[in-house]
């Protein structure tokens, strides 16, 4: 008969179990309910862009240390994705890297989601070639036939019959990158979204550095921010968009006229929630305090004075 | 001596492999054989391999008690994962092992398959089992509609969503353990006076634990690994905090290594392949669990 006492043995242990966890699950739901009123604890989810994800990684990072209480969910389904779920209602705040558009507005009126744009920081490429080659300056098209996928361009002249007769070498960070997304998607634009192959490709933003300071006739791209460390080894290209050549630095990526290579990025506030959840008051008043420390961190350019004043006159009208 | 008996013993010969007299077909055949098995085994010990050696520096206690950190790559963490997964497997368990038990009971010892429903009920069961996981995902994302609960990646979502993956397995592997009890104890017990619900509740449900135990593990361990029907519920990809409800919003194991996975920074990368050897200890842990139980509960008639 030991066998059967076995048996019942685990069944009963099963039994136990169950009704543990069963009542575990009961005395936590009541706890949680509990939260809304008891000052700066609660729960904020954020959702959206996967460029603006470390940042908001970051700071609930930073905030945990100073109040654990506040219990932030950081998730990554792009914007477009993020601004769905957040004009129906179920996310606090929505990560972007573009503004919000047309038709997603529409949606966030019919959810009856009112929101507030805060800009959180300046996300910007840098196209860098080796020292001494004699090109300053491209145009976007010429961009977009450099590094497009369909480029068969391997040597300076092809480009422009004005730039050196010299053999091409191109360095690109690697396709998990989100500067490759950004140059891929939002620059070069072609339907698959990818860039060309023929290139020496690493995740590795030193050893781009390396490789185009060491070859001549070498290209490549990063963030500006790894561009502004290294800049004694490289020589960055201004970039002409239609209206003359820009150079790439922070004062005209935040301006907005070092076009296309710097986007602004924003948080999306929901207006309710601001006022309802003071874990999302909290999350939002900290974010905007910290923000150079946490774009540093993320390796976006801070925002300026400037524009740092708007963000903050912006949260000023979300708390009034 | 005829042709039959030279062919018949010639055949042993080639089927034991012991033979020395082989034609170059039957050495051909047996070094393709060969040559599956060692491409199946080579390609996973390579794999594990590979991923083990990059995680190689990240195997410390930070790895499991730390949360994600963006600040400090080299210190992220995956407890927040841990716990997530853990949590919803104990809640999908509690969910579909006694749901899909009970439909087994059913469909074994009270329906009558020439009923035309029950019948659609089985062919159901055995297309459920290959529908892929991300449909239980869609699945469980309506029910929680249905249900009324908007939050997104909570707890209850995302077991629903893994118990209804894993309810055709715990059925179909129950089935098969309670058809495995010899209908002479059913007919014993039934002389002796008990009802059928008697016999199947003291006779053969007891008789059948180690097979329900192991197929519900193996179904669990499936599930564990499951992150794309938790993408569909909207899991978060970084939470720094510890469950501790049903709704509490959490984020899986899995889905904690897609988003590291393929960050650029090597050092999440490599936290990422640390993070797939935990994973792969705890599926191995609990398939352990299942054979043991098997062979301790194992009854022989």
């Amino acid at each position: 008969m030991k066998r059967t006492s076995n048996r019942w043995a685990i069944a009963s242990c099963t039994a136990v179990l169950a009704l543990t966890l069963a009542a575990c699950g009961g005395g936590d739901a009541g706890a949680d309910a509990g939260d809304g009123g008891s000052g700066a604890s609660g729960t904020v989810a954020v959702d959206g862009s996967s460029t603006v994800e470390p940042m908001s990684k970051a700071a609930s990072e930073l905030l945990s240390e100073e109040n654990p209480d506040v219990r932030v969910t950081v998730g990554a389904a792009g914007t477009g994705g993020g601004f769905e779920v957040f004009c129906q209602g179920q996310t606090d705040i929505s990560d972007a890297s573009r503004p919000i558009e047309e038709d997603e507005v529409a949606a966030c009126e019919e959810g009856g989601v009112e929101y507030t744009e805060l800009q959180v920081a300046t996300d910007a490429l840098t196209v860098a070639v080796h020292p001494d080659l004699a090109v300053d300056c491209l145009t976007t098209e010429q961009l977009v036939e450099l590094f497009g996928p369909q480029s068969k361009v391997t040597n300076w002249s092809e480009l422009d019959p004005s730039f050196p007769d010299q053999e091409i070498s191109l360095f690109i960070p690697g396709t998990d990158s989100g500067t490759y997304d950004y140059m891929a998607a939002d620059v070069v634009a072609d339907e698959s979204e990818e860039l060309r192959k023929d290139v020496e490709s690493s995740e590795d933003d030193n050893v781009l550095v390396q490789g185009i300071s060491g070859t001549e006739g070498a290209v490549g791209f990063f963030g500006y921010t790894y561009y502004e460390e290294n800049q004694d080894s490289l020589k960055a290209l201004a970039i002409d968009d239609g209206n003359g050549c820009v150079e790439p630095s922070a004062e005209t990526a935040q301006a907005g006229e070092y076009t296309p290579l710097s986007r602004p990025l924003f948080i999306y506030v929901s207006n309710a929630s601001y006022a309802d959840n003071p874990a999302t008051q909290e999350y939002v008043d900290f974010y905007v305090e910290n923000l150079e420390t946490i774009a540093e961190a993320a390796k976006f350019i801070p925002l300026s004075e400037d524009l740092y004043a708007e963000t903050q006159s912006a949260l000023e009208g979300l708390s009034s | 001596m005829s042709v039959a008996t030279t062919t018949a013993r010639d055949t042993v010969r080639i089927a034991t492999g012991k033979s020395r007299e082989r034609s170059t077909g039957s050495l051909v055949f047996l070094g393709l054989l060969w040559f599956s098995l060692f491409f199946g085994v080579m390609v996973l010990v390579v794999l594990i391999a590979d991923t083990a050696i990059a995680g190689a520096g990240r195997f410390d206690p930070a790895l499991v008690t730390r949360y994600d950190s963006t600040l400090f790559p080299e210190r992220t963490g995956f407890r927040a994962g841990i716990l997530g997964s853990l949590w919803l497997m104990l809640f999908t368990a509690l969910m579909a092992v006694p749901l899909g038990i009970a439909a087994a009971v059913y469909l074994e010892e009270f329906a009558d398959s020439r009923r035309w429903y029950n019948r659609i009920i089985e062919v159901n069961l055995q297309n459920l089992a290959a529908v892929p996981s991300i449909v239980y995902g869609l699945l469980a994302v309506a029910v929680m509609a249905l249900i009324g609960i908007e939050r997104k990646g909570i707890v209850l979502g995302g077991a629903i969503a893994l118990a209804l993956l894993i309810l055709p397995v715990i059925i179909i592997t129950t089935r098969e353990a309670v058809r495995a009890v010899p209908e002479e104890i059913r007919q014993g017990s039934l002389a002796l006076g008990a009802t059928t619900w008697q016999t199947t509740w003291r006779q053969v449900l007891p008789s059948a634990v180690p097979g329900i135990a192991t197929g519900t593990i193996l179904g669990l361990s499936r599930a564990i690994g499951e992150a794309a029907p938790l993408l569909m519920l909207g899991l978060a990809s970084s939470v720094r905090f510890d469950p501790e409800g049903l709704m509490s919003p959490i984020t899986a194991l899995p889905i904690q290594i897609y988003g590291l996975s393929s960050n650029s920074q090597e050092a999440f990368q490599d936290a990422a392949s640390a993070a797939i050897i935990v994973l792969l200890v705890m599926i191995l842990g609990m398939n352990a669990l299942a054979i043991f139980i098997r062979n301790k509960f194992q009854r022989s008639w």
